[in-house]
């Protein structure tokens, strides 16, 4: 069973990961918007824009 | 006179040098909006940048201070084609974001504590410590412990302080037997693993959490959305005042900037934004929204006028006076707080289920605990059962019966155009027998409109409107809304009299009965139509008398008719003269109706109601309806109802018609049996597995399935909240 001793922190740190990037997710407001995003991303970004477009 | 707008109350200066302004925007309902209104607001010279939320039509814009001017953001809109209106977020807002924010964090932690104990517990459960031995099993529980005792403590936090808080407070409410089950479930399994039993809950109490998190965060979230579209809603109704500064400049300024002792101009047609006394000035004041009642009234130098009402006829310079100088300001202000003092303290159904379950199931692990111990079992196993049974009754279900319910139900009904203001109000809405209307902006539409279109050749009404177009008179607004007119006439204004212009050779008139010399005409039409206000025009043929009045809501007939066949009774109680009353009672075959009206005889009829043993809505929009709202034992206003008005309403409803005032019965009474149903099957649940707890057969495995198990069932059956029959449809 020694597997479990690098198994085991393996799961955890990979579900730390998922939890610290809800978190970010979070408080960097991507959740502010949920409608928004989905229009923003067929949007015409790529013409040369002023500001932040 | 020069006219300038003044919005510096809602400029914020998030950093040195920025200023930026929040603002709701009409119509943004696709990415084209987004990309439009962005790009049109940056390339701006000194704007910094624009940021639109579709989700609740806002935008936030920044510039560098000083190279803008607000007003000049939002011409700039204006021209993009998306008129917008600046609000300042109140600070209730803020609070109530920032509990969402922490209830969606602690939902986040939870789910990643109940997965990788989950993880963990499905290993255990599937013979890893048969196969493994017993120093694996041991291991699995500190491990699974490790993740569970710091989930707890920070994501168990939002009920644990409101178990403190309502213990402190000698009040009980739901989260104490939930935080006392979390707690106990953990302590237990703790001891357990010490002594290297073959049980450990840690995975029961992680799941608990989970489930009462999300049932939580999505009645939070479903709040929040109910007040943005409210404040969205203020902030497009928001009054402007022009105030008159010194030297005679007049300047438009918000609201929110207009100060006691301030001089504002009221011009004909505009609705008054302040209570104050006029100082100049005569004119005809339109009180319907304040009082109820629809005739007009002269005020003149001296008079007191208050906020919400209309000034017709003519100019009105107002001296802004303390809102509480007003003497029927005063009265509707004392009521409300004496109705407010004496609403009868209703306990939510979800804490009166607490109060019963709670004893019941402590006696019940009591006496497990001594029952074994007399048996002869030692008092160490006696407690591990008598704890297991407490864990297993620990109000999962009940504590997601009811939320569950409101939620889905309040979302039903936002669909519907009624938006709840508390909690509670779809139990109390549930349980009403009788509902008391008021007349005026209630049962009747808020705008005036023309009665006897019937009875005009088109020829005059098409006249007629084009003349009104150019009076800002209300009266002559709903002639014009009634001929569809689009191109005004350019017509003098005579105030106080009525508007007249050459036309076609012709000299052409609308305004008052005598203005248009119609003395004769008017008293046929105001015999058909008692309670309708009369506005004459004198055409190049004849003289002809509209007939205008606050016509009941398109579906008012059929609703009210329905609501009888419910089986609720219905009375009419308004501040109008009777003749008016009497009308809208008759077309709406309303038998019980009561006119002329004061705040206070409205509260003393509710009370005699509910001292008969009746729970009564109250359904109102004036100012003076304020007060019998909070009297009643719940409330309706629709969105047109005056500021104070609506913030003592359960419930605001949209739109012309009166149908969603049903529907939130229909919906209320269909949640009602839900989460009774909900708290039965809690009950049915414990009532299984209570007996097994209590022999002592409670494994883990048993514990999580039954928990996690009566969780969903009772929130599919929530589901269920979200299709009622309408009333009238």
């Amino acid at each position: 069973m020694n597997v479990l001793i690098y198994l085991v922190p393996a799961a955890l740190a990979l579900g730390g990961l998922g939890l610290a990037a809800f978190l970010w997710a979070m408080r960097s407001g991507q959740f502010d918007d949920l409608d928004g995003a989905a229009w923003r991303a067929i949007s015409d970004d790529d013409l040369p824009s002023h500001g932040e477009g | 006179m020069i006219e300038t707008q003044d919005l510096s109350v809602f400029v914020r200066h998030p950093a040195e040098g920025v200023s930026a302004m929040d603002l709701v925007v009409e119509g943004v309902h696709c990415g084209a909006c987004i990309s439009t209104i962005e790009k049109g607001l940056s390339n701006q010279s000194g704007v910094r940048g624009a940021r639109v939320n579709l989700a609740s039509k806002r935008v936030t814009v920044e510039w560098d201070e000083g190279s803008v001017t607000p007003s000049s953001i939002l011409d700039r809109l204006e021209s993009l084609g998306y008129p917008a209106y600046p609000f300042a977020a109140a600070r209730l807002d803020s609070i109530e974001a920032a509990e969402e924010d922490r209830l969606l964090r602690c939902l986040g932690v939870a789910a990643f504590g109940a997965m990788n104990v989950m993880l963990i517990s499905v290993a255990l459960w599937g013979g890893a410590d048969h196969s493994q031995g017993f120093a694996t099993r041991d291991f699995f529980h500190w491990l699974s412990a490790l993740v569970a005792l710091p989930t707890v403590a920070y994501a168990g936090r939002p009920f644990f302080e409101s178990a403190v808080r309502a213990v402190k407070l000698g009040a009980f409410n739901m989260d104490v037997p939930i935080s006392l089950g979390v707690t106990l479930a953990l302590i237990l399994s703790v001891v357990q693993t010490l002594q290297h039993a073959p049980e450990a809950y840690f995975d029961s109490a992680v799941m608990l959490l989970l489930f009462l998190l999300a049932g939580r965060y999505l009645d939070q979230r479903m709040r929040r959305k109910t007040r943005d579209v409210a404040t969205n809603l203020a902030a497009i109704k928001a009054e402007k005042a022009v105030k008159l500064l010194e030297g005679g400049e007049a300047r438009e300024v918000p609201i929110a900037a207009i100060a006691t002792g301030d001089l504002v101009l009221v011009r004909a047609g505009e609705r008054i934004a302040v209570d104050g006394i006029v100082e100049e000035g005569r004119s005809e004041i339109d009180q319907s929204l304040v009082t109820g009642e629809t005739a007009a009234i002269p005020v003149a130098a001296g008079a007191n006028v208050y906020a919400g009402t209309m000034n017709m006829t003519g100019a009105l310079r107002v001296r802004v006076s303390n809102a509480a100088t007003g003497t029927l300001l005063d009265e509707v202000n004392t009521l409300l707080e004496k109705a407010i003092e004496q609403r009868s303290s209703y306990v939510k159904l979800a804490d009166r289920a607490a109060r019963l379950y709670a004893p019941v199931v402590h006696v019940t692990a009591l006496t497990t605990f001594l029952g074994w111990t007399l048996w002869g079992l030692g008092w160490e196993p006696s407690l591990v059962i008598a704890i297991t049974v407490l864990i297993i009754t620990c109000p999962c279900a009940l504590g997601l019966a009811v939320p569950a319910v409101q939620v889905v139900a309040a979302s039903a009904m936002f669909r519907r155009g009624v938006m709840l203001n508390s909690g509670d109000a779809l139990e109390r809405l549930a349980d009403i027998d009788t509902i008391v209307f008021d007349k005026t902006g209630t049962l009747t539409l808020p705008r005036p409109s023309l009665a006897n279109g019937a009875d005009i050749l088109a020829e005059d009404l098409a006249l007629a409107g084009s003349l009104a177009l150019a009076s800002k008179h209300p009266l002559a607004k709903a002639v014009a809304s009634a001929a569809g007119a689009r191109s005004p006439l350019a017509a003098h204004e005579f105030p106080g009299q009525g508007v007249t212009v050459f036309h076609e050779g012709k000299r052409l008139k609308l305004g008052s009965v005598a203005y248009c010399k119609a003395e004769t005409e008017a008293v046929a039409v105001a015999a058909a139509w008692p309670d309708a206000s009369l506005i004459a025009f004198r055409g190049p043929e004849r003289a002809v008398v509209f007939a205008v009045r606050q016509a009941p809501r398109p579906d008012a007939k059929p609703v009210i008719a329905a609501l009888r066949r419910a089986g609720l009774a219905i009375e009419i109680l308004s501040g109008d003269r009777q003749a008016a009353v009497e009308e809208v009672a008759r077309e709406l075959a309303i038998p019980t109706f009561a006119a002329g009206l004061k705040p206070a005889d409205k509260i003393a009829r509710l009370k005699a109601l509910r001292e008969a043993g009746h729970r009564v809505l109250m359904v109102g929009d004036g100012l003076n309806d304020a007060p019998a709202l909070a009297a009643a034992n719940v409330s309706i206003s629709p969105i047109s109802a005056a500021h104070l008005t609506q913030a003592q309403a359960d419930a605001v409803f949209l739109g012309d018609k009166l149908a969603p005032v049903a529907d939130a019965i229909m919906l209320a009474r269909k949640a009602k049996s839900l989460m009774l149903q909900n708290l039965w099957l809690s009950v049915i649940y414990n009532g299984v597995a209570v007996p097994v707890a209590i022999a002592g057969f409670a494994t883990p495995l048993i514990a999580a399935l039954a928990m996690s198990g009566s969780s969903v069932l009772v929130t599919l059956n929530a589901l269920r909240a979200r299709s009622a029959r309408g009333v009238a449809r």
